[in-house]
């Protein structure tokens, strides 16, 4: 087999894989409004500084706790900051911190999981030990403890996300790969004296990734959560940035004054939570993944 | 019981799948109505529209149900429990999962004597009793257990009673032998006869077993791809088929003592189609060696015959063996390799303990580690072209054996030499000369090759690797090897969730032939295939090793079928082997005692041929704690004394290379014990096939 | 079951042994020098010496853990920082009040969640099963402190029923607290009741489909004692696993709940300590929690071994 042909071949597959994965979240409306949705916040985190009006910390004292209004469609604060250009800028501020920081978890989880499941005896016995011993603190008081002693920081909110779900990525990982490594091509591929990277990437991880695929858009629901509950109790980013949960707690104090302030950071949040969370649904459905606890 | 025209579909998108079509069938008490098909033949869909017990998305599409005269579509839900469910009974393949595993078993017996769920002391007499009629020794012990406690085999007995606790009008047995061990199928079929017999109800087997139905059914009708296409009594259709796939389906099944130097098997060419696409005319034309254009283009209908019914237009001439409806195959093809043939592969009193986690307690006390000892002393030696079989029941160590052989798991004690040269136990630390040397194919199963991986870069990459194939010529070597295992070069780009069961155990193959190995090691390797797939498989197999020279160690529980293939036989039991010696050896007398029974519980293709029933008590012991002495003397029905329990066996030395390892000696046991098959093979299966369709 | 207990208790405590340093760690050896926290910017470099000597900072870190943890265990869990009081009193104090309203929210939340999850099963693709499903998935996706702030709106400011604000007094008779308690329970429920009620749905679907189900149908039980006696048995057995999981979530949000009605429990504490850096506290605060959440799942390994007859008592 040539290699050009070989490789076109790859492409040629995956590609309709895509296809097939989209085809089947298309199937439902439930898991079709969480993709279209989950992609809407996406791209605007993506474009935000060019489609928003204002930029996010600019503040017009002329037109302060100003109600909803063509100029300002979500209204404005009490310091007359733009609350569409904010919440718009929150969008990226969450998909930068709870996206990577799920990355960042994935990764690791991954690799560490793979590596140690495959490998058993004591290694696998003591990376699960101190997993198990992160996994029986409670996400939200070990990501206050972590904050606590790294302090307030956009990097400390991304570290915590990712210290926080390692140790759940690496459990998924595990069960897969108790369940693969037994199984007889897994023996085979060992039986012709391929290596373990071999076996691990080329073998094994395949039959991850569908579990994995889920796991990440689920991990990342409660990533948005954390960093959203973070902001909320005034532990996580910063004042003035426009972080969504921060906005809501700012908000709280002119609820009667400026409704709006806290209705539209409050709304983004649950629509992007319940899309991804629909859009984990619909992966779980589609790649045929069972509940776990 | 009536079926009229019964057709069963399931919900697939927005249609309908049909995957019984137009079954008429009637079932009446004391009969004992067989139902046989290969998979995908649609007859657990219908022993299940039987019971009104389809899944969700299943449903009755087309003809009428009648029980006792009334059409059961007509029944209300309490109606149809009161009147129908407690009338029929099912024993269904799976015992556990068949049982609840949160009640008591005696509890569940109790519920199915009265189904409101109270519990009397009047009732759990009858529960005893009834445990007691289906041979379960101690009831009170047995009723106070949980299901997961007890054996498969005392599993299905559980199941029988509570089938037998409401004196059914019919029974159905939905495979109920299937995942047991041979010893302990004879015992449940002997069981289900006489119950049959003295209850006298209505009785329909499902099975894909030809031997299991043709020892226990009064008459047989066959099921291909959702269609009956053979209906007759038991004795007819098993020596005068009249459908050409009856006839291919007895043709490919290796009988007890025919081996592959006297016999070709005739697999049956192609694969049933599914139901969403089935052909037009005959769904079994395509595969027909008889078909002639009208087969292609009308349905035939199912014709009355005498005594029976049949769906083929042929039919006087298949049952008169005018039309022998398939290539003449010759008779032998293979020749017998060299006697002289040096070892290839030895392996000398071979251990594999699994260590048991010991708790902190007996940890302080200082008790002994105990293990499982799954493989205790197992010597081997297989010859360059030769075929070693190993035969035992599930837990007599015959996978460990193998797995400890290729280095998968690394033995406990005794060596494995490959080539004279003494092996490390570990595959990791084997050269990579030894590990392409010795190749294994596993058991046929949907793990055997990765579902994310094409079948040419499956088989490229140990070709490249281990045969040093350049990157250039590798698509023309993998296109090579799939048509040495008869599989289409357009295979190469297929996925395996895009082959049939067959065709991913030919792939497997090919993998291991890949390497040229000198060895190849078969772990069950044709145990999960149809009948008429296996035929083919063992067929390429026996002419692959003509061709290539390889030594095979073929592992089996199936001893028509290592008896087909192997040239010598061991017979391994609790991780021991008890009796090795040339094929032809070990499957006439003297027989080791154990190997008896195993040979007396094989089914016969014969009905109605008596033979001399050998018959073990109780379950194989836990690997745990190995009996001491020999450790057969639990169960031998040929205990002699107390030598028996306290003395290892001696191995007993018989011509060509023979030995038992029993305390009787060889004399004694052959004048004690019949042949238990005919002289040398079943008996001759007239008809159509009578040359060279059998030994 | 003797020795099944002991067993499970020396787990408890390895994983306790475990986070306790997980959580000494990250409080003492991380960057923050406590004795500039305590006397301020302005300290001389001899006071700050002499402070750190009197806490013990000086001396190497294992034996700094394992004084502080025999202290702890002796009861002895320091002076807050902040308020100079004792930190013991100030966390059980607070304890009471966290488990009052972490009692009432499993309360309604397991009854209603189980019962909803059986339900959505029982007629799985019916409506009744969308209704629940779309429910339960967008339920939850909220974070507590906007159901919390959400409920506040229209039990308290429009319709006036409840009280907005739950800062009780120290000491506060549980009925008298009960109308401050309902709406922070109800806020913790919403989240609760979503996860287990699809655990709960997956469980029994699961079960439905076994082959013993078929079994009882064919013997002729009626299908209401089909369902209760052989699919619940079996079906809500993982839903105790499942409660206790959810424990650790009850446990994080209440922390967010207590914050967002001021009232007064564990969750506020912490928040008040990391906002004063107040690190025996933060301590203390912390292991109470992480001790709570190991006992709660110490509490469902046993409850799930004695009603699993698969699994044998040793």
């Amino acid at each position: 087999m040539a290699r050009p042909a070989a490789a076109a071949g790859i492409v040629r597959r995956r590609s309709g894989a895509w296809r097939r994965l989209l085809r089947g979240l298309y199937a439902r409306p439930s898991s079709a409004l969480g993709a279209t949705l989950a992609a809407a916040f996406l791209l605007l985190a993506l474009l935000g500084p060019w489609v928003t009006p204002y930029g996010p910390l600019d503040q017009d004292f002329a037109a302060r706790s100003q109600p909803p209004s063509p100029a300002h469609p979500f209204g404005t604060d009490h310091l007359g900051r733009d609350v569409l250009s904010r919440v718009v800028a929150g969008d990226r501020d969450i998909f930068l911190l709870a996206g990577s920081g799920t990355l960042v978890a994935v990764l690791v989880g991954t690799l560490v999981g793979l590596a140690a499941s495959y490998r058993g005896g004591w290694v696998e016995e003591v990376t699960y030990r101190v997993f198990d011993s992160l996994l029986a603190i409670p996400a939200l008081l070990l990501a206050l403890l972590l904050l606590g002693s790294l302090g307030p920081s956009r990097v400390s909110v991304l570290a915590v996300i990712a210290v926080a779900y390692t140790p759940i990525v690496a459990r998924v990982v595990r069960s897969v790969v108790l369940d693969t490594k037994t199984k007889e091509y897994v023996l085979a591929a060992r039986m012709q004296g391929e290596s373990t990277a071999f076996v691990l990437g080329r073998e094994v991880l395949p039959s991850v990734l569908p579990a994995l695929a889920v796991e990440s858009a689920l991990r990342f629901s409660y990533a948005i959560f954390l960093v959203a509950s973070l902001g909320f109790l005034g532990v996580g980013v910063q004042p003035p940035n426009p972080d969504w949960g921060l906005m809501v707690s700012e908000a709280r104090d002119y609820v009667y004054l400026t409704p709006w302030t806290l209705t539209f950071p409050a709304l983004a949040i649950s629509l992007l939570v319940i899309a991804v969370n629909l859009l984990a649904d619909g992966l779980k459905r589609v790649l045929q993944v069972g509940d776990t606890p | 019981m009536r079926l009229e025209g019964v057709s069963v579909g399931y919900r697939r998108g927005r249609g309908w799948v049909r995957a019984v079509r137009d079954v008429d069938l009637t079932l009446e008490r004391g009969v004992t109505y067989g139902l046989v098909g290969e998979s995908g033949s649609g007859k657990t869909t219908l022993a299940h529209a039987v019971l009104q017990s389809l899944p969700a998305h299943g449903r009755l599409l087309g003809g009428r149900i009648l029980f006792r005269g009334r059409d059961l579509a007509t029944l209300g839900p309490e109606a149809r429990r009161r009147e129908f469910h407690r009338r029929v009974a099912l024993v269904p393949q799976d015992p556990l999962p068949s049982l609840n595993p949160a009640h008591r078993v005696g509890r569940q017996v109790e519920e199915a004597l009265d189904p409101s769920g109270r519990s009397t002391p009047e009732l759990r007499g009858r529960a005893h009793a009834l445990l007691e009629a289906v041979g379960l020794a101690d009831p009170e012990r047995v009723a106070g257990a949980y299901p997961h406690q007890l054996s498969g085999g005392m599993q299905q007995r559980i199941l029988i009673a509570m089938a037998l606790a409401g004196e059914p009008d019919l029974l159905v047995l939905d495979e109920p032998t299937t995942n047991l061990d041979v010893t302990t199928e004879a015992t449940i079929l002997d069981l289900v006869r006489r119950l049959v017999h003295d209850s006298g109800t209505a009785v329909l087997y499902v099975s894909h077993s030809l031997g299991v139905v043709a020892e226990l059914c009064d008459r047989v009708a066959v099921l291909y791809a959702g269609e009956m296409v053979e209906d007759a009594p038991a004795t007819r259709l098993f020596t005068q088929p009249r459908h050409p796939y009856t006839q291919g389906l007895l043709d490919s099944v290796p009988r007890l003592g025919s081996t592959r130097h006297e016999v070709t098997l005739r697999p049956i060419p192609g694969r049933i189609p599914p139901a969403t696409d089935l052909p037009a005319g005959c769904v079994f034309a395509p595969r027909c060696p008889l078909a002639v254009d009208d087969c292609r283009e009308a349905t035939p209908a199912l014709e009355a015959t005498p005594e029976g019914r049949v769906r083929c237009w042929r039919w006087p001439e298949v049952e008169a063996g005018q039309a022998d409806p398939h290539q003449p195959a010759p008779a032998g093809r293979l020749h017998a390799p060299a006697e002289d043939a040096e070892a290839v592969l030895e392996v000398e009193h071979l251990a594999k303990r699994f260590p048991l986690r010991r708790s902190l307690v007996e940890l302080l006390r200082g008790a002994p580690r105990r293990a499982v000892r799954a493989v205790e002393d197992v010597s081997l030696s297989v010859r360059r072209g030769h075929t070693l079989g190993l035969v035992g029941e599930s837990g007599s160590g015959k996978s460990t054996t193998a797995r400890s052989v290729l280095g998968l798991e690394a033995a406990s004690a005794g060596t494995v030499r490959l080539l004279g040269d003494e092996l490390p136990r570990r595959l990791e630390r084997r050269p990579a000369s030894a590990i392409r040397r010795l190749q294994m194919v596993f058991q046929s199963s949907d793990e055997a090759l990765n579902p994310y991986r094409s079948v040419g870069s499956t088989l490229g990459r140990p070709l490249r690797r281990m045969a040093g194939v350049p990157r250039e010529e590798a698509a023309e070597r993998v296109a090579r090897l799939l048509e040495s295992v008869q599989l289409p070069r357009s295979y190469a780009e297929k996925r395996p969730a895009q082959l049939s069961g067959g065709e991913k155990q030919r792939v497997a193959i090919a993998r291991a032939f890949a390497a040229e190995p000198e060895v190849l090691v078969f772990d069950e390797s044709v145990s999960g295939l149809d009948v008429s797939v296996q035929a083919a498989i063992l067929n390429l197999l026996g002419e692959l090793q003509q061709v290539r020279g390889s030594g095979y160690l073929f592992i089996s529980h199936d001893l028509a079928v290592v008896g087909f293939l192997a040239d010598q036989v061991a017979v391994v039991y609790l991780g021991r082997v008890v009796e090795t010696g040339p094929a032809r050896s070990v499957l006439s007398p003297p027989y080791h005692p154990y190997s008896e029974a195993l040979l007396s519980a094989v089914p016969l293709l014969a009905p109605g041929v008596e033979r001399a029933r050998v018959r073990l008590e109780g379950d194989v012991p836990s690997p745990v704690d190995v009996p001491g002495g020999c450790p057969f003397h639990t169960r031998c029905p040929r205990l002699v004394g107390p030598q028996c329990r306290e003395q290892a066996p001696p191995w007993r030395h018989g011509p060509d290379g023979h030995a038992i390892a029993c305390h009787i000696p060889l004399e004694e046991l052959a004048s004690v014990q019949t042949a238990l098959f005919g002289d040398g093979g079943a008996p001759a299966v007239p008809g159509a096939t009578s040359e060279g369709g059998d030994g | 079951m003797a020795r099944f207990l002991l067993r499970r208790a020396g787990f408890l405590l390895l994983t306790l042994v475990f986070t306790s340093l997980l959580i000494f760690l990250i409080t003492q050896a991380l960057p923050g020098d406590v004795a500039r926290i305590l006397l301020g910017r302005e300290a001389s470099a001899q006071a700050l010496a002499q402070l750190r000597a009197q806490l013990g900072l000086d001396r190497p870190l294992p034996i700094q853990y394992l004084t502080w943890l025999g202290d702890f265990v002796r009861g002895d869990w320091g002076t807050s920082f902040s308020t100079g009081q004792p930190v013991r009193e100030l966390v059980l104090s607070r304890l009471g009040n966290s488990l009052q309203l972490a009692g009432l929210t499993l309360l309604i939340a397991v009854p209603t969640a189980v019962g909803l999850g059986v339900l959505a099963a029982l007629y799985e693709e019916s409506w009744i099963d969308t209704v629940i499903s779309l429910a339960s998935l967008s339920v939850v996706g909220l974070p507590e402190f906007i159901t919390g702030l959400v409920l506040i709106q229209v039990f308290s400011f429009r319709l006036g029923w409840l009280p907005a604000n739950s800062s009780i007094a120290p000491g506060t008779g549980l009925v008298a607290a009960l109308p401050y308690l309902v709406l922070p329970a109800l806020t913790a429920t919403l989240v609760l009741l979503a996860y287990v009620a699809r655990l709960t749905r997956a469980s029994v679907l699961v079960e439905l489909g076994r082959p013993y189900v078929r079994t009882a149908v064919l013997k002729g039980v009626p299908w209401r004692r089909v369902v209760i006696a052989h699919v619940l048995r079996n079906a809500l057995l993982p839903t105790i696993t499942v409660i206790a999981i959810s424990f650790g979530w009850l446990i994080s949000g209440l922390i967010v709940v207590e914050n967002v009605f001021n009232y007064p429990g564990l969750g506020r504490l912490l928040t008040f300590a990391i906002a004063r850096r107040d690190i025996p506290l933060l301590q203390a605060v912390a292991l109470v929690a992480v001790l709570g959440f190991a006992l709660a799942n110490l509490v469902a390994d046993i409850l799930y071994a004695v009603f699993n007859p698969r699994i044998t008592l040793r």
